[in-house]
């Protein structure tokens, strides 16, 4: 037994208030959990946006289209991590794909994770990539060429019919991509909601909540990285494409807002048994991360900041940089967002009588270095995706005249 | 097989012989169809019959937390106070209706009076002992991811070490807070009604050890049960009942405030 741990329990046995169950002084879904439905909830976000050019049309957004996608795969990749890692038997994790137990929500983590990443996102990507690829492959140098020769699996055809088929493939499977999108965050909300033994958790809006709050997140995920790679590039960020995004969070962040209230005002006209547990809970241990960061600084300031920016005469540069912290202030918010579920959900006792506490540690399996790792990552494979399929509408295959075999000029995404 | 001799006797020889073939991958076929059937068949056949349970009379308990160490000792439960299969909770209610509950080192010691109450009049003080309630409905085995944690014919819910993959998810899923993660294995871990002593007719340690027999053990369904007349003379309640996990512990004068 690790005595690090046991002391860590010891001391957070001094702290408990009033009586919890015995075994409920080991807190058992920590920092990796919260990490995990924040990193999905970017990954449905970034593509939920994505598909809002693709299917609704909103030309506006076409500037971060392939960034999105980009975004979402790279978040995707890294999502299954920290819930591996929380696992007591990592190696045995591949039984929820070998012999799945059909009744648990949890099992179905590994098919909606496949479905998603194979069926929707790498297939997308692919269509709207194929042509790009297969150009880059031809000026590329080896390894580049050998990369981008696998890639393109060895597809060759830029024929008009063939973009156009691209084009069609990737329409459909973002049609089939925005019900998958919901799935795969929405499962996570049901993961929490289903738990009829945790009062907090319990409820059947979680998945809906949990759905608005993925596409706030991903849409100032997909904000912060558009400005951020724009600026590097010594590009100006479109300014018409900075608008939409920023309406589109200001509409994502008021239905979420509104759901989060409703959710609030139901369980206090309700009031039921155990609104007395929790009524202590948000007024002492989640005051902070609940009033002050998720809703005053996550959620109720970047309205205000967005409604601003948005309608009034500022100028642009002032604007852009009012969206840039409105969508930072926006992933502090969704952070604590995920934080007060799943740690807010342990941190009062099923008996209803007492409150315990959690003590993040900076070193461990648990603790803020890899957690804060694990949030690098995905911009470090992103970084890795955006070098070698670069996003950017100025990237050199769209400047460049249509290859010799292409009678149709690259046709706009 | 025209060409083969027609003799009536290898005829019938070799009749025998396809009949005896085909019946090898129909008898595996079925074998496997029948799987739980046959399992049944290979274990002890008296299990068929019994469907546990446990009654606990809490105006019984005296807090000894005799039931506490006992469990620990003869299941190997960690020794630290965060890991236990049974404990005992006490609740003392003052007169101005404050309901104070605590259950130091789950009660395995025992308890002292609480300072406060030389102060404070006590209106009434009880001890309620808890364990996993093997729910007939349990939380913990619907949310297993893969189906490590299970209900045997016996109706004991009970963890397979060997396949829990360590996710946690049935600890939460518990109402009753009767699980937690084993630190040795990384494996959740709770009550077993201590399946091992049952199979060979004993009785649960926690009930073995109890002085004043306030945990009765038995079958559910058979006259003869110890369970069975505490079912007919007391009125029984369940911990939580609104959560329809329909629990297979049983207590008798069970106050209202017990959660």
């Amino acid at each position: 037994m690790n005595p690090e741990h046991l002391e860590a329990l010891r001391s957070a046995l001094d702290k408990v208030t009033g009586f919890i169950y015995p075994n409920e002084i080991e807190l058992h879904w920590g920092l990796l959990i919260v990490i995990y439905p924040y990193l999905t909830g970017l990954v449905a976000g970034a593509f939920i946006l994505a598909s809002l050019e693709k299917v609704f049309r909103v030309k506006a957004v076409e500037p971060t289209y392939r960034l999105a996608l980009l975004t979402a795969l790279a978040f995707l990749i890294v999502a299954p991590m920290p819930l591996q890692a929380h696992l007591g038997h990592p190696e045995r994790s591949f039984e929820i794909f070998l012999t799945p137990h059909l009744r648990s929500a949890m099992a179905m983590f590994g098919f909606v994770y496949a479905w998603y990443l194979m069926v929707v996102l790498l297939l997308e990507i692919w269509f709207e990539y194929r042509a790009d690829m297969i150009r880059w492959r031809g000026r590329a140098r080896w390894p580049l060429k050998a990369i981008y020769g696998l890639l393109t699996l060895g597809s060759s055809d830029l024929s008009p019919e063939a973009v156009a088929f691209d084009r069609k493939a990737v329409y459909a499977i973002t049609i089939i991509g925005i019900p998958s999108a919901f799935l795969l965050h929405g499962y996570v909300g049901f993961i929490f909601g289903s738990v009829k033994a945790n009062p907090w958790w319990s409820s059947v809006l979680m998945p809906i909540v949990f759905l608005f709050s993925a596409i706030v997140s991903g849409i100032a995920l997909v904000l912060i990285l558009y400005y951020v790679t724009s600026m590097a590039r010594g590009k100006v960020p479109d300014m018409a494409c900075m608008n939409t995004l920023a309406s589109f969070l200001l509409y994502a962040l008021i239905v979420d807002l509104s759901l989060e209230v409703l959710d609030f005002i139901h369980r206090l006209y309700e009031s039921e048994e155990s609104i007395e547990i929790l009524r202590e809970l948000i007024a002492s241990k989640l005051f902070i991360s609940l009033t002050v960061v998720q809703l005053l600084l996550g959620t109720i300031g970047p309205i205000f900041l967005l409604g601003f920016a948005r309608f009034t005469g500022l100028v642009d540069e002032l604007k852009r940089l009012a969206y840039l912290i409105a969508a930072l202030l926006v992933q502090v918010g969704i952070f604590s967002t995920r934080w007060n579920v799943v740690i807010g959900g342990q941190l009062f006792s099923k008996s209803l009588r007492g409150l315990t506490v959690y003590k993040l540690q900076v070193g461990g399996a648990e603790g803020i270095l890899v957690g804060a790792g694990l949030l690098i990552l995905p911009l470090v494979i992103l970084y890795g995706l955006v070098k070698l399929l670069p996003p950017w509408d100025d990237a050199p295959a769209f400047r460049e005249a249509p290859a010799a075999g292409a009678a149709a000029p690259m046709a706009p995404r | 097989m025209g060409k083969e001799p027609s003799g009536h006797a290898i005829d019938e020889t070799r009749r025998r012989l396809i009949c005896e073939l085909a019946k090898l991958p129909a008898a595996t076929v079925l074998l496997s169809l029948t799987g739980p059937v046959r399992a049944r068949a290979e274990g002890d056949e008296e299990t068929d019959e019994h469907h546990y349970a446990m009654g606990i009379q809490i105006d019984r308990c005296i807090g000894c937390g005799l039931c506490v160490e006992a469990c620990k000792v003869e299941n190997d439960v960690p020794d630290e106070p965060f890991y236990f299969r049974t404990w005992v909770e006490r609740y003392t209610i003052y007169e101005d209706g404050e309901v104070v509950v605590d259950s130091p080192h789950g009660g395995r010691d025992g308890f002292r009076p609480r300072s406060e109450d030389e102060e404070r009049r006590v209106l009434r003080s009880f001890f309620v002992p808890k364990l996993c309630n093997h729910c007939d409905n349990p939380p913990c085995v619907q949310v297993c991811p893969v189906g490590a944690t299970f209900k045997t014919r016996e109706g004991v819910v009970l963890v397979d070490s060997d396949y829990c993959i360590g996710c946690r998810y049935c600890i939460q899923a518990c109402p009753y807070g009767a699980r937690y993660l084993d630190p040795r294995t990384k494996t959740a871990d709770k009550c077993t009604f201590c399946y091992h002593r049952l199979r060979r007719g004993l009785l649960p340690a926690c009930v073995e050890v109890c002085p004043t027999q306030a945990r009765v053990f038995g079958e559910l369904e058979q006259q003869a049960s110890p369970l069975h007349r505490l079912k007919r003379f007391e009125p029984l309640h369940v911990l939580k009942p609104e959560l329809n996990t329909d629990p297979k512990v049983f207590y008798t004068d069970l106050d209202g405030v017990v959660r």
